[in-house]
């Protein structure tokens, strides 16, 4: 247990400086990237003064470092922003204000999270299971004609871009076949007033949309690894000690051959969370993604710059927790 | 960037331009004519090995053959519009062409699909010839996927290399650079640094044929894809230097230049070249989405992904799903034909990895 304390808070150290930095590159990007913050700050019709007002109130006039400790101070305590004499308070957790809507970027963010949630969750479970159940399938019938099926099948759907299996699957099933309705706001989780239905029919569009994507890249690494394992050793002794077919590949062949998808899996899920820009932009579901496109077209850097961050947040901790999950299963990790 | 978008004149010939000398950018000349001759028989025998294994499996080569037609259709996309008559920016809004059952903006059904005045119809709203939008887009959206990654190529190439080769600190700064850029967001940070950089390159990029959208999606899209494979060339190169063949160079006294030009670069090839035809789709695809969410390329300059954005704009797709079939066709059947090449080159000449 040492060494794996040893190793956690290694790792731990390492991902606190990273997601230091990643804080500090993202904040000089969006803040010295545009060429005038501030004229962005104020908008379309704007004078010189209220540009340099604007300047004032995004804390330009201050030295460079100053500008990010105040920023990342929001994390800890709330803060005034804001020109002096218009300064508001903004609550902790704080990541500044909208130049659109002046509200909070927190805010704005918490009322995309659960949309992004409920996008996450059904999609990655839809494709997980069909990714891992065909993939295995294909790898139990190599050569034959499911196995060229479910490839042939799996480099298609690769292949397919969110935005063409999103307006195909609109256009089918919500115009044409009109089987399915439009994805509304009102829906957040299965525990509304909605229920599980409502829930379910209103996300299951955006799964689908994911799932073809994904799942293909799911049973190209499962097939493989599948493939490999079943011809180790250890599955031909455990179908010589007369151990079933299925048995031997559910309980030998999955804990081998799916460790690869379990670890693509959580570092998929850590992107996901970050919003799924293109699938809530389609189904209009206003999460982070749809959220981060619309800032992103409006010019609005606090916005953007707050969801880099905390996508980027997102896919480190995945780091971690699949690192942690591979020290627990594979001893091995902990000495590298 | 370029100042008319030239492609190369067949697919491959992007990666071929990288594998003919080891020197990946024209910084050297003087290490390129001597290491040609060597370096020429290595590039000849990888992408003959891998020409090999293409030539045995049809699907390989109907992939290879479409990409060829494609690029083909792209480089002669002026050519062929010329002979349709067409240009992608005329505008047609007159009634008696887009407004059918009093729909304004619908193309009627004789302008909306394929005839020999107009190849693929017309679009909704505006009136603009499709085929020759199409052809067009074909350009920038094989441009920008093409130059993207050979941006992408080179740095990931070299930076991975000289990790590799340096170890230690130098090592270690690449290293944790590498563990930077696969962090962030790629799509959220492309996404809204594009913006930011077309505004810091000046303009508005809505100008017809503009390169404002090209180059900074070229610089975008290369500068945040080059960490994967720097991590894998690394990973190569590591092993590599201990082998007797670098030893040998480094007993007669090669300069670190010379070392990693003439005996990493061109071992490490192999493993780049399968990468890289990985990421012309995923650049492909890149452009598209980016295009569709209105922050690439925009409207009047065609490409695939902005054709999908005015598909999509209006719901003119649902009117009538025509509109959707054309750019989404072209993106799919490319993207498709580069994925099944890219699977035979693996197969070809990375026989381990047979995972990705």
């Amino acid at each position: 247990m040492n060494s794996m304390t040893t190793f956690l808070v290694r790792r731990l150290t390492a991902t606190v400086g990273l997601l230091i930095v990643i804080s500090f590159v993202t904040f000089c990007l969006f803040q010295f990237g545009p060429a005038d913050p501030a004229a962005a700050a104020c908008g379309q019709e704007c004078t010189p003064e209220r540009v340099a007002e604007a300047r004032v109130a995004l804390g330009m006039d201050k030295p460079f470092l100053t500008q990010y400790f105040s920023y990342m101070s929001g994390l800890f305590d709330s803060r005034t922003v804001g020109a002096p004499g218009a300064q508001t308070l903004c609550d902790w957790p704080c990541l500044g204000k909208s130049f659109q809507t002046n509200e909070d970027v927190t805010t704005i963010i918490e009322r995309a999270l659960p949309y992004t949630l409920s996008v996450a969750v059904g999609a990655v479970v839809l494709w997980t299971v069909a990714g891992v159940t065909l993939g295995t399938l294909a790898a139990l019938r190599k050569g034959k004609t499911t196995d060229k099926l479910i490839v042939g099948a799996a480099s298609v759907g690769v292949s397919l871009p969110i935005p063409v299996t999103g307006l195909l699957l609109l256009l089918v099933f919500v115009s044409t076949l009109d089987v399915l309705p439009f994805t509304t706001n009102a829906i957040t989780s299965p525990f509304g007033p909605e229920g599980f239905d409502g829930w379910f029919l209103n996300y299951l569009l955006p799964w689908v949309a994911l799932a073809v994507l994904f799942s293909a890249q799911y049973i190209r690494v499962t097939r493989s690894n599948m493939l490999e394992t079943l011809g180790e050793d250890f599955m031909r002794t455990a179908r010589s000690k007369g151990l079933s077919r299925t048995k031997t590949v559910v309980r030998h062949g999955a804990r081998a051959g799916l460790t690869p998808v379990v670890t693509m899996l959580g570092l998929d899920i850590g992107l996901l969370l970050g919003g799924a820009v293109l699938t809530e932009q389609i189904f209009s579901v206003p999460g982070v993604g749809f959220t981060a496109v619309h800032a992103a077209q409006m010019g609005d850097l606090p916005v953007t710059m707050a969801i880099t961050m905390l996508a980027a947040f997102f896919i480190i901790v995945a780091n971690v927790v699949v690192d942690a999950v591979y020290a627990v299963i594979d001893p091995r990790v902990r000495a590298a | 960037m370029t100042d008319s978008p030239v492609l190369p004149s067949r697919p491959p010939s992007g990666a071929d331009g990288e594998a003919d000398g080891p020197a990946p950018a024209p910084a050297t000349p003087p290490a390129t004519p001597s290491a040609g001759g060597g370096a020429a028989v290595t590039a000849r025998s990888l992408l003959g090995t891998a020409w090999l294994r293409i030539r045995r499996s049809r699907i390989a080569l109907a992939a290879l053959a479409v990409i060829v037609l494609m690029v083909l259709f792209a480089v002669l996309a002026p050519l062929l519009t010329g002979i349709e008559g067409q240009d992608p920016y005329t505008t047609r809004t007159s009634p008696d062409v887009l407004d059918d059952y009093g729909t304004p903006g619908l193309p009627l059904s004789y302008y909306r699909y394929p005839s020999g005045e107009h190849w693929l119809g017309l679009e909704p709203g505006l009136g603009r010839d499709i085929f020759a939008r199409m052809a067009h887009g074909a350009r920038i959206s094989l441009v920008i996927a093409l130059l993207s990654t050979a941006v992408s190529v080179v740095l990931g190439t070299v930076l991975g290399a000289a990790a590799g080769y340096f170890g230690g600190k130098v090592d270690m700064v690449i290293s944790r650079i590498m563990d930077l850029f696969l962090a962030f967001p790629h799509l959220l940070l492309v996404l809204s640094l594009t913006p930011i950089l077309q505004s810091r390159l000046g303009g508005t990029a809505l100008d017809r044929g503009s390169l404002l959208p090209i180059a900074s999606l070229v610089i975008i899209l290369g500068f945040f894809g080059w960490a994967y494979l720097a991590r894998v060339v690394r990973g190569q190169v590591l092993s590599l230097r201990e082998q007797e063949f670098v030893e040998a160079a480094r007993s007669y006294g090669a300069s670190h230049r010379s070392i990693i030009l003439r005996q990493i670069i061109p071992n490490v090839m192999g493993v780049v070249l399968v990468y890289a035809t990985m990421m012309i789709p995923t650049n492909i695809t890149a452009e598209a989405a980016l295009s569709f969410l209105g922050v690439g390329v925009k409207d009047p300059t065609p490409s695939w992904g902005q054709m999908l954005n005015a598909a999509q704009a209006g719901n003119w797709y649902l009117t009538d799903p025509w509109f959707l079939a054309v750019p989404a066709g072209a993106l799919v059947i490319t993207v498709l034909a580069f994925n099944l090449l890219g699977d035979a080159v693996r197969d070809a000449l990375d026989p381990k990895s047979s995972r990705g």
